[in-house]
């Protein structure tokens, strides 16, 4: 049985519908993602799960126990906020407290907790300081201790690292995801970067417009989404029309020039969508490939990385290649030849 | 259980506020024996002396605005402009008059400028009139500035006046045409809340023996039964009606496009 | 700059401070604390002593049933339809002060005011029996209260606004209940602005005289009171006297204030 169990979940505010039919099991210990862009009803599965908003219908169930109607006091839960939410008038080690404190746990423990959580966020010195004496990741780190600290049974993470600076955001991914494995509390994060999505999770939840348009580990997600919506969310995403010619043979058409996936598609459609990964497209090619030609229109360097946008019969695509010092990226103008395995084209149906 | 404490809170609030001024209604319609009639209104509006002190009160109140506004509005403007340092002085100053008790002012300016000082204003009709009015603008001090204040901090003062000067405008202009337009709003707001404290004020008008209307309600209250309760309802219309008119205004200038 | 310090100089420094010089000016004009001395009289520690209090329960209970509706109305969760219109109510209320405002108790809660008549005839209660009296501090209080709640409600406002949602939503998630919410995060927070709300409360009550006149005419002997005829008729028979009794209404208006202030920046050391 699972740990977390949401079954049938559904919201409405007056006649909006924001939440349909959502059902999620969460495995104990697991760090699940609901990934979506705003509005997509994420942060409202999130607050219903916390209890700030009763669910229209459906059942929410924690380690076995119905907490759809309990108050949000009563459902032994820690809560991290976009904005720290840490309470000003308290110093670092009185708001790591406050959970034990209205637990009404004797002074001696609440002292241990303290001390322990402040390790684990690797701020050992700083309990006497107020919040507005540090930085957006500091406090980000005590709120995440304050909510650890009466070892709660759901961690609940809403977007805590949008207010940040770039770089902080990165380290402190790694940082979270470290202390939720070391406690092994079961967490679910809420965000709009499927970049955080896809590196911190065990499973992710896609969301638009309130449904879950798929639920599935990271590598799944990506390299094999469910929908055009997944597929055009998470990741970049080229996508180039075709004509079916034959479609229990895989034979299409791009442009004049035929191609053969050497698969079936799916039956009954015109026009199809070819979806192709950046980094599944090369310049070069193997044996086997299929092959477009096409002119460079753009080339952009990122470092490690160099992303060159090459226009061809069907639409434009972007091509991600490896820097390489020893052979320079093709010019704005250049004729080329793109080149994808027949096994990394997705096809998207309307 | 928070929700129903909150609405005993309000209801309870409710209803304290809301016994003294239907009292105070009910009372002064009683003034004929056994039914409801508007004998005291027509009793207190047909008397010369009400007539006259509230006409003087009026005429009190919009000058202490024309005054309020000549002293705060180019002071404000400059602290913001030129002086930030000065800042805190100046708002320390404008808070005086909350702190330090009316009664106290009015009791420096009967000694101050009495008939043997240097300065005998109280010496004559028009000196009192003019000390009254300067002890009204001072008593207005604290809301005229914080509301100007806050009308010019939503405007970019710099750039308006830079730009009025490279037009070729000079101070009174600029000030006239340029910044007091602006904060219109914030000066209405200011204004009718001055009209609102001086047209019932008591203490300076009594102890400066001006003819105004706090000290006419006070004569009044000892020697009658129904009117000072039909006067009452009068000032508590003119206070609603200023407190009115300062919400109208300021929904009216959310508007108009601000400025930038 | 100069028609603002010439104008206050003029009109609110100098009268001001000549009352302060005057507290200790002998007749013959050289330095005295007799008229300091002198307040120290049975009537006039009484009167001080009968304004401090009738200022400090008001601006109490002022402070409490102000706060209390403010926060009803912003986070009680009442209809947000009802903050507007007690925003202007409470604008009109605490302008509402001096004679009128007496006028509006007498035909309610005086001898013959509608309440006290109502509770004698329907209920056979008679608040005199029970010794309430409007024109008595307790009555000076209530009626004070018709413009110290409203004050509250307008200047405590903001304050309440500043309280973010998250705070309660993290201590909701931490397992605080409401009261705990409230002791523990909610009124430490707020506490700075309500003293400081306080300060302003007592000194309004302080140098309230309109009101009070009106009340209880000069039966009741409180410090403005006291004043008022002093300057009207000497009744302290030394003038002197009366500049001290007047020095001492700014002193403890100012103390009051200087001690909000600096509770209130011991209490802020969280914010600087």
């Amino acid at each position: 049985m699972a740990f977390l169990e949401l079954s049938a979940l559904q919201k409405y505010f007056g006649a909006n519908h924001v939440v349909r039919s959502f059902d999620l099991d969460v495995a104990k210990g697991e760090f699940v993602t609901l990934l979506g862009p705003s509005g997509c009803g994420k942060t409202t599965v999130l607050r219903m799960v916390a209890g700030f908003e009763t669910p229209s219908s459906g059942q929410i169930r924690i380690d076995g126990r119905d907490v759809t109607a309990l108050r949000t006091s009563q459902r032994d839960i820690g809560m991290v906020f976009q904005a720290y939410a840490l309470f000003p008038n308290m110093t670092v080690a009185e708001n790591v407290a406050f959970g034990l404190r209205v637990a009404g746990r004797p002074r001696a423990e609440i002292d241990a907790g303290v001390r322990e959580m402040l390790t684990l966020i690797r701020l050992p010195d700083l309990g006497g300081r107020y919040p507005f004496q540090l930085s957006g990741g500091q406090q980000q780190r005590v709120a995440l201790a304050r909510a650890l600290a009466a070892r709660p049974k759901v961690l609940l993470l809403d977007e805590p690292l949008s207010a940040l600076d770039a770089k902080i955001r990165v380290s402190l991914r790694t940082e979270i995801r470290a202390i939720q494995r070391q406690l092994g509390i079961t967490t679910i994060f809420v965000t709009h970067d499927q970049e955080e999505a896809l590196s911190m999770s065990d499973r992710i939840v896609v969301m638009s417009g309130g449904v879950a348009e798929q639920v599935g580990p990271p590598f799944e997600i990506y390299n094999r989404p469910a929908t055009r919506f997944v597929a055009g969310f998470v990741g970049t995403l080229n996508q180039i029309a075709a004509e079916v010619i034959d479609a229990g043979a895989g034979r299409l058409a791009v442009g004049g020039a035929e191609i053969a996936l050497g698969r079936a598609i799916p039956p009954g459609q015109g026009t199809v969508s070819l979806a192709l990964r950046p980094e599944a497209v090369g310049l070069g090619g193997r044996p086997g490939d299929i092959r477009l030609a096409g002119e460079v229109s753009e080339v952009s360097f990122h470092g490690s990385v160099v992303r060159v946008r090459v226009e061809v019969a069907g639409g434009s695509i972007a091509v991600d290649t490896f820097n390489n010092a020893a052979s320079r990226p093709p010019a704005a103008g250049e004729r080329v030849e793109i080149a994808f395995a027949p096994s990394d084209v997705l096809i998207l149906g309307d | 259980m928070t929700r129903f404490l909150a609405w005993a809170m309000f209801l309870f609030g409710v209803a304290y506020f809301a016994l003294p001024l239907f009292g105070m209604t009910e009372f002064s319609l009683r003034m004929r024996r056994g039914v409801y009639s508007l004998d005291a209104y027509r009793v207190v509006l047909g008397d010369p002396q009400f007539q006259a002190t509230f006409a003087y009160s009026t005429v009190m109140a919009l000058l202490t605005i024309v005054v309020g506004v000549l002293v705060v509005v180019p002071t404000a403007y400059w602290v913001r402009l030129y002086l930030p340092r000065l800042r805190p002085v100046v708002e320390f100053i404008t808070l005086l008059p909350l702190v330090i008790p009316p009664i106290v002012i009015v009791f420096g300016y009967l000694r101050l400028f009495n008939t043997s000082s240097w300065l005998p204003l109280t010496g004559t009709a028009a000196g009192t009139n003019l000390l009254l009015l300067m002890g009204y603008a001072t008593l207005s001090l604290p809301y005229m500035y914080r509301a100007v204040d806050n009308g010019l901090r939503t405007i970019d003062v710099r750039t308006l006046t830079e730009a009025a000067q490279s037009l070729g405008a000079g101070w009174a202009t600029i000030l006239a045409r340029v910044i007091l337009p602006n904060v219109l709003v914030a000066v209405l707001s200011g204004a009718f809340l001055t009209f609102a404290i001086v047209i019932g004020e008591f203490v300076m008008a009594a102890l400066l023996n001006r003819p105004a209307f706090g000290p006419y309600l006070q004569l009044m209250g000892a020697n009658k039964a129904y009117e000072p309760a039909a006067l009452a309802v009068i000032a508590f219309v003119v206070t609603w009606v200023c407190m009115g008119l300062i919400s109208l205004v300021t929904r009216f200038q959310k508007f108009t496009p601000a400025p930038r | 700059m100069a028609p603002f310090l010439v104008f206050t100089g003029l009109f609110l420094i100098l009268p001001t401070l000549y009352i302060v010089v005057g507290a200790f000016r002998a007749t013959d004009g050289g330095f005295t604390l007799q008229h300091i001395a002198g307040l120290n009289t049975p009537a006039i520690r009484n009167a001080y002593w009968v304004s401090i209090r009738i200022s400090f329960w008001s601006a109490l209970f002022g402070c409490a049933i102000g706060l209390g509706m403010a926060a009803a109305v912003i986070h009680g969760g009442l209809p947000g339809r009802l903050r507007g219109p007690l925003m202007t109510f409470s604008g009109v209320a605490s302008n509402f002060a001096g004679i009128a405002l007496a006028f509006a108790f007498i035909a309610t809660l005086g001898p013959a005011g509608l309440v006290t008549l109502w509770l004698r005839t329907e209920f056979g209660v008679n608040l005199r029996a029970y010794g309430f009296n409007l024109l008595s501090t307790t009555g000076l209080i209530i009626t004070y209260l018709f413009f110290q709640i409203p004050l509250m409600i307008l200047i405590i406002a903001p304050a309440l606004d500043g309280l973010k949602r998250e705070w309660r939503e993290a201590a909701e998630t931490l397992g605080a209940s409401t009261f705990q919410y409230v002791r523990m995060v909610a009124l430490p927070i707020l506490f700075p602005s309500i003293l400081g709300c306080f300060a302003l409360l007592f000194a309004n009550a302080f140098g309230a005289v309109a009101t009070a006149i009106a009340l209880t005419g000069s039966s009741l002997n409180i410090a403005p009171i006291l004043l008022f005829a002093q300057i009207r008729g000497d009744v302290l028979g030394s003038p002197g006297l009366g500049y001290a009794l007047a020095l001492g209404m700014v002193v403890i208006a100012g103390v009051a204030n200087a001690l909000s202030i600096w509770l209130r920046t011991r209490s802020e050391k969280w914010l600087r």
